[in-house]
């Protein structure tokens, strides 16, 4: 087996517990948007071509509210900003790499495969050369997933009307909070995450989810505000907590 | 599929693309400041936080839930218990999941 075919399945293995969170929200995507009015049809291209979790389902929401085209584009924009934040993150380690490997990598950059790649480009020991592939990998995982719990969640909804009541919603809140915690092993993290969580509570009554941009500057500002109180507190010593 | 669905979906891939894309296309000529690639570490933390607290205090996106029979709440609290002390990701999912089930079970 080639080293980069081992890297690709190395990839897709690390991924297999965000999969696992992914495919009950993806399953509750498919019924959702069949039930607010989206076509089958158009419910498994918006899976197949726009590929994000969370601005399909506030899409299917919107629709299902009546809400207008450019609302919901807006509303794409603001919420896949993230996304933007993520690639910039990812940047040094793909930035040698061709267009051709670049495109791809980027269609499927989701927060689930950003999380896993992101870790492993931190762990250093492992040499650069084959890593896109790795980040490959687990993009194919991500999509594959995704793609088949769509249609699992179009087939099951038009056979049990109610699953959309049953808070599959969830396993996205559970992936998220175990991706999170670990990370929070600095005061400065903590820091961040609880005014995150503090301004997005306090700001959700803002229009097309802006509360979420604003919650997540808010995080980032307090997290190196916090860490500049930290360094200017005990200056000298290794900060060995920044990562 | 409608023209008005094909309209919707070939704008939200435009602009979802365009977002995760642009900074990988000009890569190789952009170089960010320190004080940037700090501000980067603090985003994932930040963002998913800021996604995980509305789900948890108002599931219904609109009304704070501070009651007993808030199973995202509780669901959620256990998610964080057990991801702060065993560290692993499946665990977290599924033990979350397993409360928030029978919370929802019990109470509602």
């Amino acid at each position: 087996m080639s080293s980069r075919f081992k890297q690709a399945l190395l990839g897709a293995r690390d991924t297999i517990p965000m999969l696992v969170g992914a495919a009950p929200f993806g399953i509750i995507f498919g019924t959702l948007a069949v039930s607010s009015g989206l076509s089958v049809a158009a419910t498994l291209a918006m899976s197949i071509f726009v590929f994000a979790g969370s601005a399909q389902f506030i899409a299917a929401s919107l629709i299902a509210s009546g809400t207008g085209l450019a609302v919901i584009l807006v509303t794409t924009f603001v919420v896949n900003l993230r996304h933007m934040l993520y690639s910039a993150s990812l940047l040094p380690y793909v930035k040698h790499l061709p267009q051709r490997w670049r495109i791809p990598l980027a269609f499927w950059l989701t927060d689930e495969t950003y999380a896993i790649v992101q870790n492993h480009y931190l762990r250093l020991q492992v040499p650069l050369k084959h890593k896109h592939w790795y980040f490959l990998g687990s993009c194919l995982a991500m999509y594959g997933n995704w793609v088949a719990c769509t249609l699992i969640g179009v087939l099951l909804g038009s056979s049990l009307p109610g699953m959309a009541g049953w808070g599959l919603d969830f396993a996205m809140v559970a992936t998220f909070i175990g991706i999170v915690v670990p990370s929070l092993r600095s005061r400065p993290m903590v820091v961040a995450a609880l005014v995150a969580a503090a301004v997005a509570l306090l700001a959700h009554t803002l229009p097309y989810k802006l509360g979420l941009i604003l919650a997540a500057l808010a995080g980032v500002v307090a997290g190196l505000v916090a860490e500049q109180l930290k360094g200017a507190d005990r200056t000298g010593e290794v900060a060995d907590e920044q990562r | 599929m409608s023209n008005a669905e094909i309209i919707l979906i070939a704008g939200m891939t435009a602009i979802t693309f365009a977002i995760r894309y642009t900074l990988f296309a000009v890569g190789h000529r952009v170089r960010f400041s320190p004080l940037l690639s700090r501000a980067l570490s603090y985003v994932p933390v930040a963002v998913l936080t800021a996604i995980v607290a509305p789900a948890m205090f108002m599931p219904d996106g609109e009304h704070w839930q501070l009651s007993f029979d808030n199973a995202y709440l509780f669901g959620g609290l256990a998610a964080i218990g057990i991801a702060a002390k065993w560290r692993n990701l499946l665990a977290t999912i599924a033990g979350g999941m397993l409360v928030f089930v029978l919370w929802r079970w019990l109470f509602s």
